[in-house]
């Protein structure tokens, strides 16, 4: 993974005393509120209900060992031991004092990890396939891009201030595990026939209130003219995004209102004046940032480990969590391991010190000290020897670590909601935990197979609900919290948005909805079939008709405008 | 006399700024002094406000620096309007001036401006800055030197990090 120089690390650590500056001006009465807000959230520091929320940056979803026991450490001695993964491959802790983030940010700044621009009206972390290095379908490691694209992005003085928060993800594989198409800024990295790299472009997509998939503007792109072109997009938006109306201020809009070709060609026009300026990449810059991402030394194996072949067949809970948990890597022996962070009972994405330490420990022992977060809230391993893995599943058994659901209805996206989230419509948390406690027997959810169930407490849409093949999102009407249904939303290649299914349902209700269509999911399926094709071919009115047959006409209050 | 920042020196801001009246009509230009009228007024009378040689053009944040083209390496002075310091329209507009018209006068910032933007405006090209007038001016002085490295391509150091690293 990425190491820093002198250089990096200079700017890291003038952010912490900015910061710590900024922070003493504002409890001296120096800063206003109003002033010190923007400052802090490109610092990733929000005031939620309880107490500030603080999100740190895990750039792409790369972790090392030695960073994640640093969060582990911070989450006991700053917040209540633990911390919670996030749908943007990043960290948050829930309870941090604000005179406590300085000090924070500095024992961060040590292992090369901060918190600079996880939130605020700036270019956010970019995230990436988090099998990246390692995917058997891989086609360029996306990582030296992401990279590259970390700097390009950090304290851009230009785009500081833009009109919305702006969102860049990175794929370099077949199977699109970044979910570019519902970003600010999508990339695809490709080879053309020649076997050359470069990088399909696209702009405005998006989920929040306005669910739009990206647009293709720039089907080919050499790689040397990325940052001189992704500066000509941000100079567009900059300019002409939206500022009067919030809601209407993301890159997507002023895309849907231009139309994708004249944005298109207005980023063009821009960057004929930057192409091949200063900020064109050097072959000895790719070459450098790329050293760091290269194969580790890997034992060299024929073929599958006979060993674990045979436990896979033996012992069928380790079989089944191999099947959901454990994806197929490029070097034959290893695998790519993904520690499930839902387990039942505790907040999808949360995980404690104690965890965090054992999970340490685990990369060091299995794993060559790397991890990866996943955009949907789990950790990976990924250099496990598949001669490992038995092993491997039993510790993670014992850290609770290990429920085989990876992909399976329980395997819940889900935002902090309105326990935490000054946002928030209405709570998820406790809506998650009902519907996996409903759902707990495992041979039934195996059967069931890939669902992917997404939850946002309000429509900013942290929980991706939009691509859920099942979305759920809080609404709030006069004062309540009621819970919006869609269905066939998936990420992806084929990204779609789901449509919603009716009127509201209140809290208590929401598990009996979700099984309801989950029944008519297997009376219609036929053999193996997944949740979403069984959706497209027979439509939403099976669905609608079964949850709200014979339903009391209890209806929620009428709909607040924004729902 | 109210203050500013040039070139890091904290000196007096002699200038007198224009805004057109409620109407929309441009208001009167004064005969002596150095005066900065809105970008509309200037385009609109260039011929008599070229002859001076002490008249400066502001710009609010939806001006296009495209109108103003190549007339910026004649001008004096540019100033651009801040209302509020989130409105990062301003820094795009001083690079351009810089970048692409090749304005080489005084580029100020004034409106929401204290010691937190001025590290990024310094980066965009301005050298001037009239701080919001209850904040302190020493303080923000010292916010130029937030950072003293940086990763991008910028008017203060148009070498970005990776090609100086090569370089070193």
């Amino acid at each position: 993974m990425y190491v820093y120089d002198e250089l990096d690390q200079k700017i890291v650590d003038q952010r912490v005393a900015q910061f710590r500056d900024q922070t003493r001006r504002y409890l001296a009465g120096e800063l206003t509120e109003e002033e010190f807000r923007p400052l802090r959230l490109q610092n990733g520091l929000y005031i939620q209900r309880h107490a500030p929320m603080l999100r740190v940056a895990v750039p792409y979803g790369e972790l090392a060992s030695r960073q994640v026991r640093v969060l582990a450490k911070i989450a006991r001695t700053y917040d209540r031991d633990y911390g919670h993964f996030t749908t943007r491959q990043n960290l948050q802790y829930n309870w941090p004092k604000l005179e406590d983030v300085p000090q924070i940010l500095a024992e961060l700044a040590m292992v090369q990890m901060h918190a600079i621009q996880t939130s605020g009206n700036c270019i956010r972390n970019t995230t990436t396939d988090q099998f990246s290095g390692v995917a058997h379908d891989e086609i360029v490691d996306p990582r030296p891009w992401c990279e590259i694209i970390r700097e390009w992005s950090t304290f851009h003085p230009e785009f500081a201030h833009l009109p919305r928060k702006f969102k860049i993800a990175v794929n370099g594989a077949v199977e699109d595990r970044a979910a570019i198409l519902v970003h600010d800024i999508g990339i695809n990295v490709i080879k053309n026939d020649a076997g050359q790299v470069g990088f399909q472009i696209y702009v405005g997509g998006g989920l929040g209130r306005t669910p739009i998939i990206g647009s293709l503007i720039k089907p080919w792109l050499e790689p040397m003219h990325l940052l001189s072109y992704l500066d000509a997009v941000l100079r567009v938006y900059n300019r002409y995004g939206r500022r009067d109306n919030k809601y209407k201020a993301r890159i997507k809009i002023l895309v849907k209102a231009m139309t994708p070709e004249a944005f298109g060609a207005k980023v063009e026009q821009e960057w004929v004046h930057l192409k091949d300026g200063p900020m064109t990449l050097t072959q000895g810059e790719i070459d450098r940032v790329s050293k760091f991402f290269t194969a580790p030394a890997y034992e060299s194996f024929a073929g599958d480990d006979a060993g674990f072949v045979a436990a896979r067949q033996d012992n069928k809970g380790f079989g089944r969590w191999v099947e959901r948990n454990v994806f197929a890597h490029k070097q034959p022996g290893y695998a790519c391991v993904t520690l499930s962070l839902k387990h039942p009972g505790v907040a999808p994405g949360d995980v404690s010190g104690d965890q965090l330490d054992a999970i340490a420990d685990l990369a060091d022992k299995y794993s060559l000290g790397e991890l990866r977060a996943s955009h949907e809230q789990n950790l990976i391993l990924p250099y496990v020897k598949q001669r490992d893995l038995l092993a491997l599943w039993e510790e993670l058994k014992a850290l609770k670590l290990a429920s085989p659901t990876v992909g399976l209805l329980t395997d819940i996206v889900c935002c902090p909601g309105g326990d935490f989230c000054s946002l928030a419509n209405a709570k998820s948390i406790p809506i998650a935990l009902a519907i996996q406690e409903r759902f707990d027997n495992l041979d039934y959810l195996y059967d069931l197979g890939e669902i992917d169930l997404n939850m946002s407490g309000c429509m900013n849409a942290c929980g991706h609900h939009h691509v859920g093949n099942i979305g759920i999102l809080g609404v709030d009407k006069n004062g309540s919290e009621w819970y919006q249904v869609s269905l066939g939303g998936r990420q992806g290649v084929g990204a779609s948005i789901g449509k919603v299914i009716g009127p509201s349902f209140a809290q208590d209700e929401m598990p009996e909805v979700i099984e309801k269509i989950i029944n008519v999911f297997v009376a219609a399926r036929e053999g193996e079939e997944p949740f979403i094709d069984v959706f497209d071919r027979i439509g939403m009115e099976p669905f609608k008709t079964r949850v709200y047959a014979g339903k009391p006409n209890v209806r929620a209050p009428k709909e607040v405008a924004d729902a | 006399m109210p203050k500013l920042i040039i070139d890091r020196q904290i000196v007096d801001n002699t200038a007198t700024l224009l805004r057109n009246a409620e109407d929309g009509a441009f208001a009167a230009v004064p005969a002596q002094g150095l005066v900065i009228v809105p970008l509309a007024q200037y385009l609109a009378q260039k011929a008599e406000l070229n002859a001076r040689g002490d008249v400066g053009v502001w710009f609010a944040p939806d001006d296009e620096p495209e109108l103003l083209g190549a007339d910026a390496i004649r001008l004096p002075l540019i100033a651009i309007e801040f209302p509020a310091f989130t409105d990062g329209r301003g820094f795009s507009i001083g690079r351009l001036l810089r970048e692409r018209y090749g304005f080489t006068g005084e580029l100020r910032a004034f409106g929401d401006v204290f010691k937190d933007t001025l590290n990024y405006l310094t980066r965009c090209g301005f050298n001037a800055f009239v701080v919001r007038d209850d904040k302190d001016i020493v303080e923000a002085l010292k916010g130029l030197d937030d950072f003293t490295e940086s990763y991008q391509s910028s008017v203060a150091q148009p070498m970005p990090l990776f090609r100086r690293r090569q370089a070193g």
